[in-house]
């Protein structure tokens, strides 16, 4: 098992890295580069800066140099010393900027897991054992409608439903009074009071498809010899169902997770944006639009960074729960 | 194909299994394909919207860019086929019922009333502003419109300029249904030639590729796509930015499609016939195109169907956050970003009309591809 982990951990490093090149790729995109935009802030306040300056600020910041001489030293930045980079548009180092966001992600996104996963089990096996009663019917087509339905969509359609019938503004994690407040007991019962919004709003997504899929394989094992054998014994069928199929049924159902942490997040950002909830995603957009590159850099590095290690979670999970994959 | 021989049960009636012993591959996948009702009905679904994407003008009742000041949130008007005239007779009378605009005296908020008595006459094959039928034939006719071309109609209300939303859906649709369908053409270009390169060569290229497959569908693909897209000149011309940003849909997109391609290549790989195949001494071009790809199109198709979907709500996200397609290009998300704000979807709910194009159009196509992908293997029953 050690062993594993082990393997596991050091699969992590290169796509770390990769992950890593790829938001600096993405910083570097955009024409211009950090002296340009300040140049043209400066610009816009009447004050002019000629070239020698222009240079001298760029080789003391090493734009002057080659690409990777640049990432190196931004990304040895980030480990070494937690330093993000500056945002131009805040004129703040971007690392006071993300930290309370992205932990208001990680809070969203792992209730919306849970609640995913608490509704989708038990339909799931439920809609199997009970296959193509009205139930199953029912729970596949709002299966399928969960799927169709952009989630901004179901987040606009809500906040409506909000204020037409019940004249209430659904947005934002927390009231007014508590925004700016700093933490307290009161502030994280105002988060819980609004929290349960958007994750159902993002659950409606992830669980259809997670529902299809416990089904799936749950259909797999129902009709095996084992299950029959278990019922010849005299096994109570809600025993026997718990021990035999749904033990084997639930192993893809974690591996699923994996890939449902890349979508909840992707979906977190845009019903982020719609709410105008005080997480990552707004602000990733709102940095893209003004092209303040390292803000949106260091969100694009932690939300995949983010969607790595729940992986990696998902795998070493897996290999927990099915023997098969720790000795392979 | 040896799946072939097991398909027939041994105690069928002979007709049938001579029926199915002689039908070729795609007959078969149609007579499964048929079975599924649901799938049917995406089929259907499928085949009209596309219908509209290719002549969206024909569709419209107005010109989608048309702004008209004296209609701004005008609610939507209803169809009715049938009137009644003076003598008290039902008479098919194609109409809608006219709307007035009046001012609320104490807050001068515009207020459209049903006017009784009035209506507007519809006429099917009307006379309309002047395009060109798929881009090529110039014409004026409609399949619906008013018969007094100074009268505008709204199916589906106006929004906050006084254009038509009923118009405006329908142009959308050609750039939304068309941007899924390039989108996913071009990831199974790489898709294919990847997956199939990974699956038929194995070893350590499959390694590889199979370790940047795993990587890049383990990224949330959202802020990546935006980040690609708000890197994108804005001034480029539209049907530039459009080709950009079906590449960049595409640069994950492949992901999903090069490992179903691997999947059904290592499968087929040690088959009986490719193996028969190679020791005819084909060339590898040969076993691929003539013996492989024949095989596993089925899956292919389905799986292109499901991913068109997929695409479908990428551009739309991509578009209602601003940093897609942008106007005066007309797609749904393009659209949706007028339901933005609160205010106006609670003055005007009917903006949400293009979620629901969009809604309908990715269900018809998710079980238009489920049905194809059960279907895909007739063989295996």
């Amino acid at each position: 098992m050690l062993g594993f982990i082990i393997k596991r951990l050091l699969w992590m490093v290169p796509s770390l890295i990769a992950v890593s090149f790829l938001a600096f790729v993405l910083i570097q995109l955009p024409p211009g580069d950090y002296v340009t935009t300040y140049i043209a802030t400066l610009a816009a306040s009447n004050e002019i800066v000629d070239q020698n300056a222009a240079a001298e600020l760029r080789s003391r910041f090493g734009l002057d140099q080659p690409f990777l001489f640049q990432y190196v030293k931004w990304i040895s930045g980030v480990i070494l010393r937690g330093d993000f980079g500056l945002s131009f548009e805040w004129q703040q180092p971007v690392s006071e900027l993300i930290w309370e966001r992205m932990a208001l992600t990680l809070v969203v996104t792992i209730s919306t897991l849970i609640l995913t996963w608490a509704i989708a089990f038990p339909i799931g096996v439920y809609s199997a054992v009970r296959q193509y009663s009205i139930g199953d019917y029912v729970t596949t087509f709002i299966g399928f409608l969960g799927l169709a339905v952009p989630s901004f969509l179901l987040a606009l359609v809500m906040m409506y439903v909000a204020v037409v019938q019940f004249g209430q503004d659904v947005g934002g994690l927390f009231s007014p009074e508590f925004q700016t407040a700093p933490w307290s007991w009161g502030k994280v019962e105002n988060l819980l009071e609004h929290l349960w919004v958007p994750v159902v709003i993002l659950a409606t997504n992830g669980t259809a498809s997670l529902i299809r899929i416990m089904r799936a394989n749950m259909l797999d094992e129902l009709h095996k010899p084992y299950v029959t054998t278990a019922r010849a014994k005299g096994l109570s069928e809600f025993r026997l169902l718990l021990k035999y199929p749904v033990r084997l049924a639930v192993n893809p159902f974690i591996s699923t997770i994996g890939w449902l942490l890349p979508n909840l997040v992707s979906g977190a950002l845009i019903v982020a944006v719609v709410l105008s909830l005080p997480t990552a995603g707004p602000l990733l957009l709102q940095s893209l639009m003004s092209q303040d590159m390292y803000l949106a850099g260091a969100f694009v590095l932690l939300m995949c960074t983010l969607t790595l290690v729940g992986t990696l979670l998902s795998d070493i999970l897996l290999a927990l729960v099915d023997p098969r994959i720790r000795f392979d | 194909m040896t799946a072939q021989i097991d398909a027939i049960p041994p105690d069928a009636p002979a007709p049938v299994a001579s029926r199915f012993a002689a039908a070729s591959q795609w007959q078969l996948v149609w007579w499964s394909f048929r079975k599924h009702k649901l799938a049917m009905v995406g089929a259907a679904i499928t085949l009209i919207i596309y219908i509209v994407a290719a002549a969206p003008d024909f569709f419209a009742t107005t010109d989608p860019s048309q702004q008209n000041a004296r209609a701004v949130y005008h609610p939507p008007q209803a169809l009715h086929l049938f009137a009644t005239t003076a003598e008290g007779t039902t008479v098919f009378t194609p109409h809608v019922k006219l709307m007035v605009l009046r001012r609320d005296p104490v807050t001068l908020a515009p207020i459209y009333q049903e006017d009784p008595g009035r209506r507007i006459d519809l006429r099917f094959f009307a006379e309309g502003y002047p395009y060109r039928l798929f881009g090529l034939i110039a014409t004026t006719t409609h399949l619906i419109g008013s018969t007094d071309p100074r009268q505008q109609i709204f199916f589906l209300g106006s929004d906050r300029l006084g254009r038509d939303v009923w118009s405006r859906i329908v142009k959308g649709c050609q750039i939304s249904m068309s941007i899924g369908l390039v989108g996913v053409f071009l990831s199974l270009l790489v898709g294919v030639l990847l997956g199939g390169i990974s699956g038929y060569y194995g070893g350590r290229i499959d390694f590889v590729i199979q370790r940047v497959i795993e990587f890049i569908l383990a990224l949330p693909t959202i802020p990546i796509w935006l980040a690609l897209a708000a890197a994108l000149p804005q001034d480029w011309p539209a049907l530039l930015h459009y080709f950009m940003i079906t590449l960049i849909l595409s640069v994950i997109g492949w992901a999903q499609l090069a490992r179903v391609v691997r999947g059904r290549f290592l499968s087929l790989r040690t088959e009986d016939f490719v193996t028969a195949a190679r020791l005819d001494g084909c060339s590898e071009m040969r076993i691929i195109f003539r013996h492989m790809l024949p095989s596993f199109m089925s899956h292919i198709i389905a799986s292109v169907t499901l991913a068109i979907p997929a695409m479908i709500l990428a551009e739309t996200a991509l578009s209602f956050l601003g940093l897609g397609l942008q106007p005066p290009v007309i797609s749904w998300g393009v659209l949706l970003r007028e339901a933005q704000n609160i205010r106006s979807i609670v003055t005007a709910p009917w903006l949400f009309a293009p979620g629901a194009a969009v809604v309908l159009a990715v269900l018809a196509l998710n079980f238009l591809g489920d049905g194809l992908r059960d279907a895909a293997d007739p063989y295996n029953k």
